[in-house]
């Protein structure tokens, strides 16, 4: 049990989108500051700063979180993946980022990143989810352009073309 | 929107989370999902000195039947208590009002026991400890039980002291014959309630509980309400109660929705209990 001293950085090892990475923060640093400002991964975005907006939504441990109500030393030791993490490989998108981009579920693509990391968890921990999951997890983030239908279209698609891709493979 | 300065510390047991918070005195605050009180922190009204990371204590997040009661500790997260298999069965009311707390990214993080420690007056989850006369053990150099209507004396105060943290909180398990049902009106559904109700039904007997008006949930029992005494006595708890304006609602407004929420949730608790 150590105390980590405030307005001294720590070393903080955690695996950011399957890559282990070690860096310093102090103890007041966010974690969705850690991950832009420590380790570069800008495509997290920050909103609201208090858990409201949901832009900076990302994947820790294999459950959501909103990393601008996470501490970065409560972090530490944790997976982490971001809205990087997404595409298969570089150049490429993944079924849902497609989907997305064919039914114009974004048009300043500031909650994008967010949205992407709620509907991608839920279609993968609950394949079978349709329009009442999707809206329940969008509840979760604003979006001032698209009005979410385009969102709920595309989410809808992507789960669709997922069950297909399940049941031939 | 950054948090002052605080050290941190994560604790490896309860004792050695307790020790700190009474070395600490008045500035040590318990983390644990964080979904509260780094927001919190982030809008500078909460500027402790030393918080106290509880999430890595072995154990915490086991949840257990014990005497009759659900028993969840500390560390146990708002998802994983509504993704228990038996929870509708073993106490229907949080089954129920579970999915209204927060969205489901907050939930994935926020801890049951984090809420209850936090004390919003629109919180679901103390609205249940309370309606079902649930406990929460809290532990400071020794360990002690309040019933939960005790436990909460304000908005975003309750009776813990600077050195004791909330070990569990437990719901007793529900009986046969009883029925249970909540409703809630908020701008978006996850946002803070501008009013909650939970029900339960035992035979003639009803109690309601109202969260979001008052400073802390309210409870009012009735032996017995037939059909054509409900809207009066709606009526009589709507006007007894602290109703405010504020940006989200005018008080005029949050009476309206006890009579009708009361009403709708009234029914249901009953067809369930029959």
């Amino acid at each position: 049990m150590r105390r980590l001293i405030a307005d001294q950085t720590h070393s903080i090892s955690l695996k950011l989108n399957g890559k282990l990475v070690h860096a310093e923060a102090e103890p007041r640093m966010l974690l969705s500051d850690f991950i832009r400002h420590v380790l570069g991964a800008k495509g997290t975005h920050v909103g609201c700063e208090h858990g409201v907006c949901g832009a900076c939504t990302v994947r820790m441990d294999g459950g959501l979180a909103r990393s601008c109500l996470t501490l970065a030393v409560q972090a530490d030791g944790a997976e982490i993946e971001t809205v990087e993490h997404l595409a298969p490989e570089p150049g490429s998108l993944s079924v849902l980022q497609n989907s997305f981009r064919r039914h114009h579920a974004l048009q300043c693509g500031f909650c994008t990143a967010g949205i992407l990391m709620s509907l991608d968890t839920l279609l993968h921990d609950h394949p079978e989810a349709g329009e009442t999951e999707i809206r329940d997890a969008l509840a979760g983030h604003l979006c001032r352009c698209t009005g979410y239908e385009p969102i709920v279209t595309a989410a809808m698609e992507a789960a669709e073309i997922l069950q297909k891709e399940r049941v031939n493979a | 929107m950054k948090p002052a300065p605080f050290d941190y510390l994560r604790a490896g047991t309860v004792q050695e989370a307790q020790a700190a918070l009474a070395a600490e005195g008045e500035g040590a605050r318990v983390i644990a999902g964080g979904q509260s009180l780094v927001a919190m922190l982030n809008m500078r009204l909460a500027r402790p000195t030393l918080l106290v990371d509880v999430m890595h204590v072995a154990g915490g997040a086991e949840i257990r039947v014990e005497r009759g009661q659900l028993v969840v500790p500390f560390a146990v997260r708002q998802a994983a208590l509504l993704n228990r298999r038996d929870l509708l069965s073993e106490v229907p009311l949080l089954a129920a009002a579970l999915p209204w707390v927060g969205h489901v990214q907050t939930r994935a993080r926020g801890t049951v026991c984090g809420s209850v420690a936090h004390a919003d007056p629109s919180a679901e989850i103390a609205l249940a400890l309370v309606a079902l006369d649930g406990t929460v053990h809290l532990r400071g150099r020794r360990a002690r039980r309040l019933p939960a209507a005790e436990f909460f004396t304000g908005m975003m105060q309750t009776a813990a002291r600077p050195d004791e943290m909330i070990e569990a909180v437990s719901f007793p398990l529900s009986q046969e014959g009883t029925g249970h049902a909540f409703n809630e009106v908020g701008i978006r559904h996850g946002d803070f309630a501008i009013v909650s109700v939970g029900a339960i039904a035992t035979g003639d007997r009803l109690r309601l509980a109202i969260g979001g008006v008052n400073d802390t949930p309210l409870v009012r029992d009735w032996s017995s309400l037939d059909e054509r005494q409900v809207d009066d006595a709606l009526n009589d708890l709507a006007w007894s109660l602290d109703a405010r304006d504020d940006l989200h609602a005018t008080a005029r407004y949050r009476r309206d929705l006890v009579r009708r929420l009361g009403r709708k949730t009234i029914k249901e608790a009953r067809q369930c209990a029959a």
